[in-house]
This record gives structure tokens, sequence and C-alpha cells, in this order.
């Protein structure tokens, strides 16, 4: 962009063809109207974001995608050391190791139970929302609570909840997991994934409430005109009618869902029983920042990236597609 | 009548299930003894205390914890108040180049996770910057709202454009303008960015467990967290503690949720994460 501004200054330099002031002074706002708009003060003013996207954002990305490419380790502050390119090989480290294939896996579970329960259940108490008269505000503040409250609280009451002497296990008595849930490891990824949706599916009910609105009522009545139930509405007008927000809501949980960290810290202390529970991005806190290995770590996380950046192509072939 | 039946069948369970653990982590913080069987549920008055409260008190320090998060949340808030409005209305009321690709990267940021842009960030802030336990290394990465940016530009456009005209040709430059005209307007844009903003470093854990080592400069989410997987199991009883600290932070954020609640509406959440 610095060229073209470059390049219309020095058109309007050499343009001797007017005389006076004024019309100099009008060429040259329409210049800087050209190259900056017509209120450049936008600029100015999105100047402190742009740079907060700048710092935060944009040249983390690429610092890790560097050091992911580099041997890179901690050193004292201001160190002058040689940080030498080192191709592939973090990336060897990283899918030779046994525990990140494992917290991938993990993640997979997680998102194979995770991602179709959140879209079930909150289509359908969003739908049920939709229907409500009474007492709707009541139940849509009930469903948002638990994504207001903080992790770290509500992982608390689970904790009390799935321990080895808690309610849950009382209540199911005789039915009750050996060893219990969170210290099973075929139970640990599953109770997150429960854990992780009870806490997010007020989000995605609001999400479904606002499509619901969109879908043109003619269409239930359409419906049931032609002798179709409540049922069967549902599945041939409402399922259709919100597929947007379902993408949507598929991607999001997908995102969150891969960046897994508070819930396997802290329910199954550290991705236990044995890693079980471990997840990519408790892997690269452990590899990372532990045991001192930043690189290998930013090689996990790109990893990540692609990991998402495929799931998600493939929800959008699968569910975003807008035909039907 | 009989799906209505229904509707509110789903409609109770549904609740039952998000509100139960809330109610149990109440009744847990209260008891003197843990009682996990079912009637536990509904204990008794003479098994109740508020000595979980005091006993947490005495491991971590809630008023200082509760500081920390204040601090930590109060600086992202002003930041994204400040900057944020200024973005929002750049975006929204300006004509200047590269508008709309500015506004195509607010979008694109909200779907970078964090998480990914943990360790850069923490060589940055923590190694390079030294800003590790201070106030400004854990605001820094949540300094601006990208959300909240969204919804500033969403407000700005539904005010009449000849509002602004006017304004102008009155002599008004756009900090005038945005300060006492467009501002006023759209305040309920305001609180409903402020209470947005407030839930995600009020409940934060990540990034604050990372760079703080220093106990007192904790937010209560990490110290919480510390007690829960070190200190806990050290008291007489660690789940009545756990409860009583997880009441003390949820309580603020549910509050005040509860309080505005009808800010937090679907059109708001919809459009900050649809555009």
């Amino acid at each position: 962009m610095t060229t073209s501004v470059a390049g219309t200054a020095g058109r309007t330099g050499g343009d001797p063809g007017r005389s006076g002031r004024a019309a100099g002074a009008e060429s040259a706002t329409r210049t800087r109207r050209r190259a900056f708009g017509a209120q450049p003060l936008g600029i100015l003013f999105s100047a402190p974001y742009l740079i907060f996207i700048g710092v935060v954002f944009a040249y983390p990305i690429i610092f890790a995608v560097w050091m992911s490419f580099h041997d890179y380790f901690f050193t004292a502050p201001g160190a002058q050391v040689d940080r030498p390119f080192v191709g592939f090989d973090n990336y060897v480290t990283a899918l030779t190791d046994p525990d990140v294939w494992r917290a991938f896996g993990n993640v997979g579970v997680f998102l194979l139970i995770n991602v179709p329960l959140t879209v079930v259940l909150s289509i359908l108490l969003a739908t049920a929302l939709d229907r409500a008269v009474r007492a709707r505000t009541f139940f849509r503040v009930a469903f948002y609570v638990p994504y207001v409250t903080a992790s770290v609280a509500v992982v608390a009451v689970w904790l009390f909840l799935f321990s080895n002497t808690g309610l849950v296990n009382n209540v199911l008595g005789p039915l009750a997991p050996n060893p219990s849930w969170l210290v099973n490891s075929a139970l640990a990824m599953p109770t997150i994934a429960l854990f992780v949706t009870w806490k997010g599916l007020g989000f995605y009910i609001l999400l479904y409430l606002a499509a619901l609105q969109n879908v043109p009522r003619e269409l239930h009545e359409s419906v049931s005109v032609d002798g179709g139930g409540r049922i069967r509405q549902f599945f041939a007008v409402t399922v259709p009618g919100v597929r947007p927000a379902t993408f949507l809501v598929v991607l999001l949980s997908t995102i969150t869902g891969a960046n897994l960290f508070t819930e396997p810290y802290l329910l199954t202390s550290g991705g236990g029983p044995n890693g079980a529970s471990t997840s990519p991005v408790l892997l690269i806190y452990q590899k990372g920042i532990e045991q001192q290995n930043p690189d290998v770590a930013a090689a996990i996380g790109v990893v990540l990236i692609i990991f998402v950046l495929v799931i998600a192509l493939l929800q959008r072939r699968f569910v975003g597609r807008e035909e039907s | 009548m009989r799906s209505k039946i229904v509707t509110y069948c789903v409609l109770t369970v549904g609740a039952l299930a998000f509100l139960f653990p809330f109610y149990y982590m109440i009744a847990g913080s209260l008891q003197t003894s843990p009682d996990t069987s079912i009637a536990g549920a509904f204990p008794h008055p003479s098994n109740l205390t508020v000595e979980n409260y005091t006993a947490i008190d005495g491991r971590i320090n809630l008023l200082q914890g509760l500081a920390n998060s204040g601090i930590f949340t109060g600086g992202v808030i002003l930041g994204t108040l400040v900057f944020g409005v200024l973005a929002g209305y750049a975006l929204a009321v300006l004509k200047w180049r590269g508008r709309s690709a500015t506004f195509a990267l607010v979008l694109l940021v909200q779907v970078i996770p964090f998480q990914l842009l943990m360790i850069p960030l923490y060589v940055m802030i923590a190694r390079d910057y030294g800003l590790s336990d201070s106030y400004l290394g854990m605001i820094l990465p949540f300094f601006i709202n990208s959300t909240a940016v969204v919804i500033f530009r969403q407000y700005f456009l539904q005010l009449p454009k000849e509002l602004f005209d006017a304004a102008r040709i009155d002599g008004a430059n756009e900090f005038r303008l945005l300060w006492s005209v467009a501002l006023p307007l759209v305040r309920p844009a305001l609180l409903t960015a402020v209470l947005l903003t407030f839930i995600g470093p009020w409940n934060e854990f990540l990034w604050p467990f990372l760079i703080t080592k220093d106990a007192t400069m904790q937010p209560l989410a990490v110290s919480l967290a510390n007690f829960i997987s070190n200190i806990a199991a050290s008291t007489t009883n660690p789940f009545g503690a756990m409860m009583a600290g997880a009441v003390v932070l949820a309580a603020p954020a549910v509050a005040l949720f509860l309080i505005f609640q009808r800010y937090f509406t679907s059109n708001d959440l919809g459009s900050g994460v649809k555009g």
C-alpha cells in the first residue's frame, strides 16, 4: 500500500497544469482521499486495535511457526544465542512421540462425543425454548448460567459430584463404574466431554434460538396442513432451516474442543489416569513450559492448527453445504 | 396440549441439569462434613457452617485473589471501552482505505484460539519483556476484546447517517461527534460489551496460570485451581473448602449476569460470532 501512496503523491507533485494555492490544496485533498479514503481519521482510530492484533496475534503466529523450524530454548533475557535452523526435526520429534498420538486420539474421542451431543441437545432445548411462552426468561437464564461461570469453579463441583464416593455414584448405587469416572481410563475423556458439553450448551442454545427466528412460520404450517406432526415438522422444517447455525455450532465446538486444557488439567489432575485424558494443549504446556522444549511444543501447536483446519474443511463439506 | 407438556418437561429437565450443580456447590460449601448421600443434597440445618470459607481463606487469600481478578478484568474492560469503541466507530461510521480488510481481521481473530498462541506469547511476555507476575503481562493478550468491537460496530451502524452529517456541518470534529453524539445513543451496547468482556478475563485460567507464579499476584481462578490440585487434600473438609472457593469465584460473574441478563440477547451474541 505504501508504494501506491508514493506513486500518487509523485504524480500530484509533477502536475503543474493547474496553478494557485486553492487548486493545489484541493488536489492534495483528493490525493489524500484516494490514498487513505474519505475519512483517514478512521486509520488513526483503528490504529491501537491494529497494533494490538499485530503484537498479540500476527507476530506470535509467525513466531510460533519460525520456532517450530529452529532449535529454540529458553535463555536469560537479553542473552544472544545461536538458534540454528533444524528443518523438520521438531516435527519428527513430536510425531514420533506416542504421547502426542495419544493426545490427538483423546481429542478425537472428545470431539466424537462432544460435538454431536452439543448439536442434538442445543437444537432440542432451543426448539423447546422457542415454543415456550411461560417462564421463558427463567429457562434462558438457567441454561446460560454455566457458560458465564468460571471453569475452575464448576470443575470443583464436578470433582465433588463425580468423586469415588460422590453423589453420582451414590445415586447409581451398584451401577457406579469401578474405578470411578475420572480415574477410569475408559471414562475419563467421556466425562470431560460431558462436562464441556454441559458448560458450553447455553451459548449454542442462544445461537440456535436466533437462527430459529429466521425459519419462516409458513413452512411449519404447510407441513401441519399436510398432516405432519410436531416431530415431522422438526425434521422437515426446523433441522434444515437452521443448517447454517448447525455448521457454526459444529465449527465453534470443534475449535473449543481442540483447545481443551483446564478440564484435563484439573478434573483428571493433568490428563490422567496414565495419559488417558491428555489433550494436545496440555501436552504443549507440559513439553513447552514444564520440560522447557518450546520448539517441539510449537511444532505440536502447528500440527494442531492443521488438524483443526482439516476437520473444519470436512465439516464444511458435509454440514455446511447450502443445498437441500 | 400434549406437545406443550413435552416442551415443558424437556425444559425443566434441562434447567435442573444446569442449575443443580450450582445448588450443590452452595450446599456443599456450607456443610460441616461432606455428606454425599442423596439425602445429603438437602443438608440438615445442624450440619451447616461457614467454617469452609474461613478454612480456604486461611490457605489462599480470597480477598487478594478477588482484587487481582478485579484489576485484571478492569484493565481489559478499560482497554476494550477506549480502543474498542474507537475501532468500532471507525469501522461503522468513517470511510477509509483498509476498512473492510480491518473488519475481516476482527472476525478472523475471533476464531484463532488463544491456546495456539500460548508458547510464543509466553516467550515474548514472560521471557523477553519480563512481564511475568505483573498485571500488565496478564492484561496484554486480552487488552481489546474483538467480539466487543463487532458489537460496537453493529450498534454504531444502526445510527442514522443524517445525524453525523448534520453535526459535521455544524463543525463538530470526529472526536466530539463520537463522544457527545454517538456514544450516548449506544449505551446498551456499552453495557452488553462490558458484561461480555467481563466474563472473559474473570474466568480465564490458562494465561494467568502461566505467567503468575507469585501467589500474591494470582487471580482467584488461578489460586483456586492451585488450591484444588495441591492444597485441598490437607484441609479437614477438602470438598467443603473447594466449594466455598468456587462460590466466591462464581458469585460476581453469576450475579452480574442475573442482574443484567436482558442485555445478553441472542442477537448480540449471534452478531458477535457471525459478524
